[in-house]
């Protein structure tokens, strides 16, 4: 499968790329190309104008600025489960990156690109939301954060205007000792999920402090369970609060059926990976 | 649409074509570079018989551009015996395991192994399963892909290989 004709672009800087973006018709930028390109070869994305993002520098890397981890949009699933500063700070992004497609796909796919597709199935765009993330854009227009709470609007449309480009996540790092798990259920290795929960939650005297749940592919977005979350918080994660829990997610979920399950399968197992994800989290708090 | 002159280095040699934007990565190699042995399976991302070693990472090279690959350094199947000619540890282990059977995934099998040995010189047996995730075969079973592996790592390594009891 060959894809339509276009003209590439590989600018050196995130200005140059902006303005590409403004002035060229139907332009798109490329980040790892494991989305953009498979749906190119299938002629369901046919660009004019193709803008390289891998020559900019600056939108690579992590690192630490104070409170915060700020990881560079072009940074690829690879690295993230090369960083010391992200196996320290925030292993969940590691646990999460391993349950994505396969190594040769881990190698080139960014996690900008992950999470400014606006595809459901993706497994970030459920993990920023519970981890509180900041996505920073850049446009003609200047710059601007959205929370990534509100940046999902639905299938493959986010709050991401035309000609704009994610440039950063910020994430504030969870406090030391905090639980995680992502909990994903798949068919195979490289599958987008039938459901996956992702929890980051603390801990104090036996009792949950604080948590918060997100969800893959359960609906046209992710999702934020902030319900089920309030239901496992002042309790001991006792049978009766995860049932809550589970019972609180699954109220939000609607998901499609496809060859993954019907609808009433995938948001039964959709519970099941919120109680395993919470107590497998718990175990984990310190 | 006007082509564009692109210059890589493929197997320890300068390389250099012209190339259309749209054409991929593993397209110039077979087409242009007339290298055959990279293999297009599914053409979907998914099989991982196109994999090459790119820069020091395993790439689907149905899912990149040649473009893309500009200034790269490349490693194809061709490039994987020993100078000498003769068989390098890897080739030798799906020989010996009897890797392969009709061996249509095994110049991406063998690429992806590469990679995987470079990073982790003494992989479990899970791991190296995990490693090759993204590599289908429909003959083997994996088994004796996995045996394979294991017998090159452990003549990488300057160890006898014991194959594990079944």
């Amino acid at each position: 499968m060959i894809p339509g004709q276009f003209s590439y672009h590989r600018p050196a800087s995130l200005a140059e790329a902006v303005n590409l973006l403004a002035t060229l018709e139907d332009a798109r930028p490329l980040a790892g190309g494991h989305s953009l390109i498979p749906m190119m070869k299938l002629r369901l994305a046919t660009p004019e104008n193709l803008i390289d993002l891998h020559g900019i520098d600056a939108l690579k890397g992590v690192r630490r600025d104070g409170g915060n981890i700020i990881i560079g949009a072009m940074t690829t699933r690879h690295e993230l489960l090369a960083s010391d500063i992200i196996a320290t700070a925030l292993p969940v992004l590691q646990e999460t990156s391993l349950v994505i497609a396969d190594p040769q796909v881990r190698y080139m796919g960014t996690v900008g690109g992950n999470v400014a597709n606006g595809d459901p199935g993706n497994d970030m765009p459920a993990l920023m939301m519970t981890l509180g993330a900041i996505y920073n854009v850049e446009g003609k227009g200047g710059a601007r954060s959205i929370a990534a709470t509100d940046f999902y609007q639905g299938a493959y449309f986010t709050a991401l205007e035309p000609g704009e480009i994610l440039t950063s996540i910020s994430i504030a790092a969870p406090p030391a000792g905090h639980g995680y798990a992502y909990e994903k259920l798949k068919r195979k290795i490289g599958d987008y999920a039938t459901a996956a929960a992702a929890v980051v939650l603390t801990m104090s005297g036996g009792k949950v402090a604080a948590c918060r749940i997100g969800l893959t592919n359960l609906s046209e977005t992710a999702l934020l369970a902030v319900a089920a979350a309030q239901a496992v918080i002042g309790t001991s994660l006792d049978d009766a609060a995860l049932k809550a829990a589970a019972a609180a997610a699954e109220a939000i979920m609607s998901p499609a059926g496809d060859g993954r399950g019907p609808p009433e399968y995938r948001r039964y197992v959709g519970g099941v990976m919120v109680t395993r994800a919470l107590q497998r989290a718990a175990q984990r708090a310190k | 649409m006007a082509k564009t002159h692109v210059t890589m280095k493929v197997n320890g040699a300068e390389v250099e074509g012209l190339v259309e934007p749209r054409t991929l990565l593993v397209h110039f190699i077979r087409e242009n570079l007339q290298m055959t042995g990279t293999h297009i399976g599914c053409d979907t991302t998914h099989c991982g018989a196109c994999t090459v070693d790119l820069n020091g990472m395993s790439e689907k090279s149905c899912t990149m551009f040649a473009v893309q690959a500009a200034g790269a350094d490349i490693t194809t199947i061709e490039g994987m015996a020993n100078p000498d000619g003769t068989l390098s540890a890897l080739q030798e282990g799906f020989r010996m395991m009897h890797g392969l059977q009709c061996g249509f995934c095994t110049p991406g099998m063998i690429l992806r192994a590469h990679r995987l040995l470079k990073e982790n010189a003494n992989p479990t047996e899970e791991e190296i399963r995990f490693g090759i995730a993204g590599n289908l075969c429909r003959c083997t079973g994996y088994q004796n892909i996995v045996k394979a592996i294991q017998y090159a790592a452990a003549k990488i390594n300057g160890v006898e290989f014991q194959e594990a009891a079944e």
